[in-house]
């Protein structure tokens, strides 16, 4: 994919940097801090401009764009400025999660248990799925699409960096759970292979990164908050968490959302994707929450609070998702106004 | 059934509340699925342990929803009666 368009003056400045050298570093660097500075409790998952930037910076180390080298990934420029728009995101992450990460703790049991209950009592944001099941128009539906493959075209990648820091029982059923995601080692069968092919039976693009340009702050605040725990190895913790979290929240969901695909008519092929994760999530939830995150806080590599920092982010960032999508369908009546009909 | 270093060639971990989890060397979970119905491709599967999945003999995360003897949850928050 190449660069993303602009959403502000820093994506602006990061953009150029990439894309042109360092002539503009002092203005960016300034730009950054300064942003970073000023910034509102909580504004940074609302910021475009911030998000997009962090989401360009992470994507250099997983598939980088065609028209950057490669040798940015690690210039000190780029992970400077990294370093200083993760602190105000990470900041408003912690802020945006404390009283639900305190009620999860305060759960009688184990970690497990702990994020199971926080995934059945969250009660922010509108429920996505029953909508999608119920009433979503083939628009809608189609606009959800677009917004998810931001994260589904590579579904799992993040979670792969974490497991040579991890040790043991925790690692071998991390790599289970990732073996499964990546099909078994069956190719056509990785789940971001799976909504590829969702993608292109609802007649839109499954290239890599071919809906950037559309994607909300809220998803990329998302797609950003696994890179963010899953590259920084203080984080693993998080990682998991928000690992179990999402887990803990799919199987049920994907039945809705599949239920919706078939109400619309996309078809048994699109709704493949969210099919296989009623099942694969099924298992994936008691793995994540028990065998990864449960050995890891039981063994003392993690605290609890580290894990349910994380699960409560993912579900946090998914309500912002689901809020913003419903809103933009309340505001236009329609979701596909940017786009030719087909 | 264990293999030649003593490990057991399948395990099976009972999830408190929800399913069990089986890995298996030998395909016993394909024994007990009548052919065709549901192929066991994954790694680990979870076999439903409450009765309610629309997925039998698989787990869908059914059990969750009415909740259960050991089901846990949040204390209410602060500022609730
Ligand atoms: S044990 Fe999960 S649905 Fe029955
Ligand atoms: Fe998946
Ligand atoms: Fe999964």
């Amino acid at each position: 994919m190449l660069l993303p368009r602009a959403r502000g003056p820093l994506s602006g400045l990061l953009r150029h940097l990439l894309l042109e050298g360092t002539e503009e570093l002092a203005e960016l660097d300034a730009t950054a801090r300064g942003r970073a500075a000023t910034m509102p409790a909580l504004s940074a998952l609302d910021d475009e401009d911030l998000q997009l930037s962090l989401w360009m910076i992470y994507e250099l180390s997983f598939r980088g764009f065609d028209d950057v080298d490669d040798r940015w990934e690690s210039a000190p420029e780029v992970a400077g400025l990294r370093a200083v728009l993760e602190r105000p995101f990470e900041q408003a992450l912690r802020d945006a999660t404390t009283s639900w990460t305190e009620r999860a703790l305060a759960v009688d049991g184990d970690v497990a248990d702990q994020v199971f209950a926080l995934a059945a009592g969250f009660d922010e944001g509108p429920d996505l799925s029953k909508f999608i099941r119920k009433e979503a128009t083939p628009d809608q539906v189609r606009h959800f699409l677009r917004q998810r493959s931001v994260y589904h075209l590579k579904e799992a990648d993040p979670h792969t960096f974490v497991i040579p820091r991890l040790t043991g029982p925790a690692k071998a059923h991390l790599v289970e759970l990732q073996y499964d995601e990546y099909g078994g080692g069956r190719s056509g069968f990785l789940h971001h292979e799976l909504f590829a092919t969702t993608l292109r039976q609802a007649a839109l693009d499954d290239t890599w990164g071919a809906y950037i340009d559309d994607a909300d702050a809220p998803t990329l605040a998302s797609s950003n908050a696994m890179s963010l725990f899953c590259l920084h190895r203080r984080l693993r913790g998080a990682a998991m968490g928000h690992l179990a979290a999402f887990e803990a929240t799919s199987s049920i969901p994907c039945r809705r959302i599949a239920a919706g695909l078939l109400r619309t008519g996309f078809g048994e092929d699109a709704a493949r994707y969210y099919d296989e994760h009623v099942e694969a999530d099924a298992v994936h939830e008691q793995l994540a929450a028990r065998e990864i995150c449960g050995t890891l806080v039981r063994t003392g590599d993690v605290t609890a609070r580290d894990v349910l920092f994380g699960a409560a982010a993912c579900l946090v960032l998914d309500a912002l998702q689901a809020t913003a999508l419903m809103a933009q369908w309340e505001d236009t009546g329609a979701s596909d106004l940017a786009e030719a009909p087909l | 059934m264990t293999d030649s270093i003593g490990t057991p060639a399948t395990e099976v971990v009972l999830c408190p509340g929800g399913p069990a989890l089986i890995r298996s060397d030998v395909a016993v979970v394909d024994v007990i699925v009548a052919e065709g119905q549901s192929v066991a491709r994954r790694p680990v599967v979870a076999l439903c342990r409450c009765g309610r999945t629309g997925r039998a003999p698989w787990c869908d995360g059914t059990h969750k929803l009415a909740g259960g003897p050991t089901a846990k949850t949040l204390p209410t928050r602060k500022d609730e009666p």
